[in-house]
């Protein structure tokens, strides 16, 4: 037999159909559903009079539209964010899906309430009305985001119409610098290949520095696969996998725990077997690095300067110029000079516990600038419980942040944690587009320790200098 | 959903690359449970100023492309956020074609469930289409789907490549689920093997 790729192998393991023309039905092993790509599916479902076909395997959570100020338990959610929840809360009972409803302890964004209760494990095919379910494959598990029309599809078969992607390679070799994070891989990749180069691949992230992360850590490099425009991240479980999946209330037991382990014990690319793209990153070459412009693509390490138009070549020249204007930035400033109104620590990128206690150990004893608006928004209630149990939420809260309750919050501004026209934000969030975090709001995206640097100083700091 | 065979429409010029599917449709939008009703709002922060008024320099609300149906674009269209709201603002403004070098997956995918047909082709020639859509409303591109061509006001024609089985599936306004439900069978034996295999799934 030839040598097989993990996405290889996890392919040919869900294959259901396959018809002459290549056209693949790919069976679905869990289905991750949030309020806001849902209601179409689920009402398109009962206008058909279909039912969901494995609700055992699909769970559903409301994260993009709710409120995370203490006081949401009494409302706070607009009217139309209201109907959306509820018709979530009503879906999930009507069909007999698993579900975290807003009052549960447990809800949380949907990307970190998976892997949490154990609904994610290695070798599953995974999807989600979301782009960034790309997360999951931190577990070695397929997990990519799907459009409305295919979660109705998903709910009605359990299977997915599917083309197989090619193989990419992506390699980190070597050890990180102090200071240097997951986040600062997964930019750094998509500065090499752009937010275009990973369209039509599954990437599978390995090396000495990939594997050197923790689950936290790992989760973070798979969520932004989809910014470097790929179907999936992928990288291949070991001990440290296991042990996370390990006890979690949705993860096998007995003899059925020793069994998925053996299993999950081959889920790892053979020798010799064949990628269609390799990239090879050093991981000493990695710097503390921040977006300058309006596209994940337009990162660079806090030592450079904000580039000029003329460094481009072809569409990107007019793109870097409506990217400045929008950013209001000046070529040749240097980045570690850019002012900062506001400073974002959450979403599915980074709200997990590891991400918090990086923000806090840089916060200790320190209070953010005067006039900075600071908020922290645990990605899952279970994070912010344990934050809370490990002291974090008082180092927080001491320096001068906001301690919010979960949600997708500031990082796609759905609810009301918005930035105002101009308002400048250092964010842990996955996106810099034009608007995302709301109206002419500008982001640069940062790790968590380079996120509570800049809230710190005020402006956007390299984070070695206050390590 | 709609079929598409052929059509001959106004192109609109969109020389950006990596328009993303926040620019098409702003989060606010995403707040509906139906599919219809968004074209009001595509490209909104784009088109509209804060008090709602229309942008005049925008490509859509110039005069000559306010009945656009084809949109010409740059590089990685669609980008971002899985949202099927975008193609769903899209089709409701009434475009029903895209052409680009290219598309991110996922709208790419979704653009088929909702009866747009997005083109790929390379730069070169997206770059003699863009302008072709650059001349206005006189200049009508015609796009024929069985052929596989885009065909410039002028008469120059461009091939394409498309999935036979979205192609099929476009040209006959084929409802996906269905067609799924009819292997039901292998499914189930799918599902069958799978549980023995690894039953802690």
């Amino acid at each position: 037999m030839s040598p097989k790729t993990l996405y290889d192998k996890i392919w040919d393991a869900h294959l259901a159909h396959e018809a002459e023309d290549g056209t693949c039905l790919l069976y679905i092993d869990r289905h991750l559903v949030h309020e806001v790509t849902s209601p179409q599916a689920f009402e398109g479902l009962r206008m058909a009079g279909r039912t969901v076909h494995a609700p055992d395997k699909t769970i559903a959570v409301p994260d993009h539209n709710v409120p995370t100020t203490l006081d949401r338990a009494k409302g706070g959610m607009n009217e139309e964010s209201r109907i959306q929840v509820e018709a979530l809360d009503k879906n999930a009972k009507d069909f007999g899906i698993h579900y975290y409803p807003v009052s549960d302890v447990r809800q949380g964004i949907v990307h970190i309430v998976g892997p949490e209760q154990g609904w994610t494990l290695p070798g599953m095919t995974v999807v989600c009305g979301d782009s960034h379910t790309a997360t999951h494959g931190a577990f070695g598990s397929l997990a990519h985001g799907i459009g409305t029309s295919e979660v109705e599809h998903v709910l009605a078969t359990q299977t997915l119409i599917q083309k197989k992607s090619k193989n990419m390679k992506v390699e980190i070799t070597g050890k990180l610098k102090p200071g240097v994070t997951a986040k600062d891989i997964t930019m750094s990749v998509i500065g090499e290949t752009g937010t275009a180069g990973g369209t039509g691949y599954v990437i599978e992230y390995c090396g000495e520095a990939i594997r050197d992360l923790s689950m936290e850590g790992r989760m973070t490099v798979c969520n932004m696969a989809i910014e470097g425009g790929a179907r999936a991240g992928l990288i291949a479980p070991d001990e440290k996998t296991f042990e996370y999946c390990k006890g979690r209330p949705h993860a096998p037991k007995g003899a059925q725990w020793e069994a998925a382990l053996a299993y999950w014990k081959t889920l790892f690319t053979d020798e010799g077997a064949h990628f269609d793209k390799v990239v090879t990153l050093k991981g000493e070459d990695i710097a503390p690095s921040v977006t300058w412009g309006t596209s994940p693509e337009d990162v660079l390490p806090i030592t450079a300067k904000v580039p000029s138009p003329s460094d481009f070549k072809g569409g990107k020249v007019e793109a870097v110029q409506r990217s400045l204007d929008y950013m209001g930035l000046t070529p040749g400033t240097p980045l570690s000079e850019i002012e900062i109104d506001t400073v974002f620590i959450g979403s599915c990128t980074n709200g997990r516990i590891e991400d918090l206690r990086a923000a806090a150990a840089i916060l200790k004893g320190k209070k953010i600038k005067e006039g900075m608006r600071a908020m922290v928004v645990p990605g899952s209630g279970l994070v912010r419980a344990q934050a809370e149990e490990e002291g974090l939420a008082d180092i927080f809260k001491e320096a001068g942040f906001e301690w919010r309750l979960a949600g997708c919050s500031m990082c796609l501004a759905m609810n009301p944690d918005q930035l105002a026209e101009g308002e400048r934000c250092a964010s842990t969030s996955n996106r810099n587009f034009e608007g995302r975090q709301g109206y002419k709001g500008r982001t640069h995206l940062v790790s968590p320790g380079m996120a509570a640097a800049a809230a710190i100083s005020g402006k956007l700091t390299d984070v070695r200098e206050i390590m | 959903m709609d079929k598409f065979e052929t059509l001959t429409g106004i192109a609109a010029p969109m020389p950006l690359v990596n328009i993303d599917t926040d620019m098409i449709i702003p989060k606010q939008f995403l707040k509906t449970i139906k599919r219809s009703g968004l074209g009001a709002n595509l490209f909104d922060e784009m088109r509209f100023d804060r008090q709602g008024n229309e942008i005049p320099d925008f490509v859509l609300n110039k005069p000559q492309y306010r009945d656009a149906e084809i949109l010409v674009a740059g590089d990685n269209f669609g980008c971002g956020s899985s949202r099927e709201h975008a193609p769903w603002a899209i089709k409701d403004f009434g475009i029903r074609c895209v052409i680009a070098p290219s598309y991110a997956d996922i709208f790419y995918n979704n653009c088929f469930k909702n009866g747009i047909l997005p083109i790929v082709l390379p730069q070169e020639q997206v770059d003699v289409l863009m302008k072709d859509a650059e001349k206005g409303a006189n200049a009508r591109m015609t796009i024929d789907l069985d052929a596989q061509t885009v065909t410039t006001s002028d008469g120059e024609v461009f091939s394409f490549e498309v999935d036979s089985f979205k192609k099929h599936c476009l040209m006959n306004g084929l409802d996906d689920i269905g067609l799924t439900l009819e292997k039901v069978d292998s499914v189930k034996a799918f599902e069958a093997k799978a549980s023995a295999e690894r039953p802690w799934v």
